[in-house]
């Protein structure tokens, strides 16, 4: 329970007593302006709570997904706040509005919290402090903050932050609070270990598929196999025979089967009789979705127009021309889509493991009819996120079922419907092409590209172009004169989505490999022939060398091993590597040993930094050596891990991460590890046998 | 429906429930333990492993008549109260990211260090090469299990 007992300077910050327990801090900060400013009707970036018992505990507004946000966000509050580290928790905050557009996405939770946590935290402390100052009666300058307490060193006293914190409730918040000198920090740039991983090892972590709410029934939804397909007709009612089935019903977005367990709707799921209209679609195939790309690779529309790539492509004695595809990829999160919704009539409250708790509470409003405040939303902890859990499809199943059985209920995705349900990284299908001068450096680039478009989904592209289709691609940082990228709409009813790094995911599987390609034709050392042409790139250019020169790189290496390079700059950060690879008697490709180099600026946790380069690696990994999904009359061909499978423990590669400090801008860190693997691993394979792998997955090698 | 009687993490628990009901849905919905994960539903990724008397179980490829009588050991029951020295040496690698899966993993290392009191690189991938981890922790996952196995022969 907590009493609102003053809001002072109401547009930065609010202040509450928790009843008897200590304080409350919501914190207000400009999201423009100059820093220190208080503008009106701010959001709310920031929960602290110190409890009379000395517990810190920072509500943190953004969805755990593994990319440990629930940790770096309390180091950097914590670092400013100099509260204990030992006393400091985390826990998700509930969806709230005062937080602006609440998400977690495009690998932006420390570049958009990183200084507005720091301020937050200095302003705590600089109330704790002054609460302490007039305790003492004495000037607060002549005080100090020190894990957790604050000190009068003139006179030996001290208090902690508990026992301070409820007469910091009433002290003005200060607008323009020092920040510590970087040079001081004992926390934001050394490792620290996770404040969640306790949970995650003894079981009592609640995710979605955990939510238990009282009298909660669990549903299973059937969806239309056929995508854009739609309900004709269906019979419930062997279904309905199940033992534990309570009710079976149309929903506007499928079928639902509504049990007492998930076997009994599995169960009740399975002996539903469904008709439906496949509509247009029922025939498609991922050689039609082929097809249609060949038919629109002219019809793009320029992205990004330097010089004259067809002029300089004439003039030149060395050219070539490749072919470049990406399937449709899923997510394939280790925790199936879920959501749990009680809708009642005049409130609906949803327990959810999302990524965008402000679009689920819209969406939850409008299937009710209820007001966005009057819905109550808990982000659970996410198993896994990669961009699916920004979708709000497995939260409309469940509000839908909940408001027809007027009852709390579980929709759980059978991993089979998770997979089958698309929202994918989109198929794409890219024509290149580069000339080299005289003296084999690269002078003209084209790179063509046909993608279903995410962005879409939110309203006209601007310029016929997604940019989310082309990141990676236009900005492509080469020092070559001439260079066209265009890009091309298909339209199809595939559903696509954001997919760890997004564009990046293949385009820089395309551009570094046909670089490795020009390199070739020329003559030139991969690595070297991108150090030439980034040679106005420094951040590029710097972890390009880390990657090279702590690989080894042109260092001899055992037989029927070989090195790729491969470097590429998403969401803010830089990242190289340098993959080492063999082919085993079958044409299986082994990956060795995976050295990255990452620049993303400053660092809160170098742990989770090489934590998420990891886990970047893993996924592209998996998805360069195995991930498709491909369409057969309408439908997803691949529905579990052993049609869709992922990388395994024995097929991890050592992962060398060096961090390269630069001390510019911030960038993220749960995606752009994951963009250079799939061209550093084909371009080793390359090395090895001459062969160029242009169509992912790689599979199995001839 | 029948009556099954299974011992759940040493305690005797009588659950009516469809004898063909898999034994990971028998833990997780009538007797409430959700520590023990759904990923798949077909012994492909092994988030729900639990002991049966001892051995490292896929959960959701075993029916509850086929458990009736048997000795179960989920994550809850691990360690009584206590950590145990391959979830402490979980948080000492600082192994999870999401942490979906890392029930599963940490009862196939329990399994394989029971057996094995110094697994090899090659034992480690032969034992832990069934379960699945997405956010790709499997290097901290090794290292784990030997940091495990380190401090039991200390």
């Amino acid at each position: 329970m907590t009493t609102t007992r003053g809001i002072t300077r109401r547009h930065f910050i609010e202040v509450s007593s928790l009843a008897g327990a200590g304080l409350l801090i919501g914190f207000r900060l400009p999201t423009k302006g100059t820093a220190g400013t208080a503008v009106a009707g701010g959001e709310i970036n920031a929960w602290i709570r110190i409890g009379t018992d000395d517990i810190v505990t920072f509500i943190v507004n953004q969805s755990e997904m593994g990319q440990g946000v629930l940790t770096s966000y309390p180091m950097i509050l914590a670092e400013e706040l100099e509260a204990d580290w030992s006393q400091v928790r985390s826990e998700l905050a509930p969806a709230d509005t005062r937080f602006g557009s609440q998400g977690t996405g495009g690998s932006a939770s420390i570049r958009t919290g990183y200084a507005k946590l720091r301020k937050v935290g200095a302003a705590a402390r600089e109330m704790l402090v002054s609460a302490a100052a007039q305790n003492w009666r004495v000037d607060p300058s002549s005080c100090r903050a020190e894990n957790g307490f604050v000190i009068h060193a003139a006179s030996n006293r001290r208090m902690s932050y508990g026992q301070l914190a409820e007469k910091a409730a009433t002290v003005t918040p200060p607008e323009n609070p020092q920040l510590k000198d970087p040079r001081t920090f004992k926390l934001i740039g050394k490792p620290a270990k996770r404040l969640d991983t306790v949970s995650k090892v003894n079981g009592a972590g609640v995710f979605g598929m955990d939510v238990k709410v009282p009298g909660m029934l669990v549903a299973q939804v059937a969806h239309s196999p056929v995508f854009g397909g739609k309900l004709k007709s269906f019979d419930g009612s062997t279904a309905l025979k199940i033992p534990d089935v309570r009710n079976v019903i149309a929903i506007p977005t499928g079928i639902a089967v509504v049990a007492d367990n998930y076997w009994a709707a599995t169960k009740g799921r399975e002996a539903l009789e469904i008709v439906w209209d496949e509509g247009t679609n029922g025939k498609l195939s991922s050689a039609d979705i082929t097809a249609l790309f060949e038919r629109m690779v002219d019809q793009g529309k320029v992205a990004r127009s330097d010089g004259d790539p067809a002029g300089a492509t004439a003039k030149a004695t060395r050219k070539i021309e490749a072919l470049y595809q990406v399937p449709y990829l899923a997510h394939a999160t280790m925790e199936p889509m879920n959501c749990t919704a009680d809708v009642r009539p005049d409130r609906c409250e949803i327990w959810a493991p999302t990524q965008f708790q402000t679009a689920s509470r819209q969406l939850a409003a409008q299937i009710t009819g209820l007001k966005p405040e009057q819905v109550m939303l808990h982000t659970t902890l996410l198993g896994g996120g990669f961009g699916r859990r920004a979708q709000t499809d497995f939260l409309a199943d469940a509000v839908h079922t909940s408001k027809a059985v007027g009852q709390p209920v579980k929709v759980i995705y059978s991993r089979e419907d998770d997979m089958r349900a698309g929202f994918y990284r989109p198929a794409a299908y890219n024509r290149m092409a580069g000339a080299l001068d005289a003296e084999g450096w690269p002078v003209a680039w084209t790179h063509q590209i046909v993608s279903p478009s995410i962005l879409e989904a939110f309203g006209p592209l601007k310029d016929g172009i997604d940019r989310t289709s082309v990141e990676g691609a236009e900005n492509l940082p080469y020092a070559i004169p001439n260079m066209l990228v265009t890009y091309a709409k298909p339209d199809l009813p595939v559903t696509v989505w954001f997919w760890r790094s997004v564009g990046s995911s293949q385009n820089a599987f395309v551009t570094e490999c046909f670089l490795d390609e020009l390199a070739a034709l020329g003559g030139k050392d991969p690595y070297e022939l991108r150090r030439r042409l980034l040679a106005n790139r420094p951040r590029h250019k710097r972890v390009l060398e880390t990657a090279a020169q702590k690989a080894g790189w042109g260092a001899p290496l055992p037989q029927g091993r070989s090195r790729g390079i491969a470097v590429h700059q998403s969401f803010g950060s830089f990242v190289a590597q340098v993959a080492e690879v063999s082919l085993d008697g079958q044409g299986h490709v082994r990956v060795h040993r995976v050295v990255c180099a990452v620049d993303c600026g400053d660092v809160v946790n170098p742990d989770t930094v090489q934590a998420q380069m990891e886990s970047g690696i893993a996924y592209g990994l998996s998805a360069a050596l195995y991930g498709e999904i491909t369409i057969q009359n309408g439908r997803a061909v691949q529905d579990n891990f052993d049609s869709y499978p992922v990388v395994r423990i024995d097929e991890m590669p050592a992962v060398e991460t060096h961090i390269v400090t630069s001390g510019d801008a911030l960038g993220g860190i749960g995606e752009p590890g994951t963009p250079p693997i799939a061209p550093a691993v084909c371009n080793a394979i390359y090395a090895l046998t001459k062969k160029r792998i242009r169509k992912l997955p790689i599979k199995q090698l001839a | 429906m029948a009556p099954i009687t299974l011992t759940i993490n040493g305690t005797a628990r009588t659950v009516d429930v469809p004898p063909d009901m898999p034994l990971l849905w028998v833990i997780r919905d009538p007797l409430g333990l959700t520590g023990t994960k759904f990923g798949c539903g077909i012994g492909q990724c092994r988030a729900c492993t639990v002991h049966i008397d001892g051995d490292a179980i896929f959960s959701c490829q075993v029916s509850a008549s086929t458990a009736a009588g048997k000795k179960i050991t989920t994550i809850e029951g691990i360690s009584g109260g206590q950590l145990h020295k391959v979830q402490r040496a979980w948080i000492e690698e600082d192994v999870p990211q999401c942490g979906y899966c890392q029930s599963g993993q940490i009862m196939s290392a329990v399994a394989l260090l029971a057996t094995n009191k110094a697994p090899t690189d090659a034992d480690i991938d032969e034992a832990m090469r069934g379960n699945i981890c997405r956010c790709g922790t499997y290097n901290r996952i090794r290292r784990a299990i030997h940091r495990a196995a380190k401090e039991s022969s200390e």
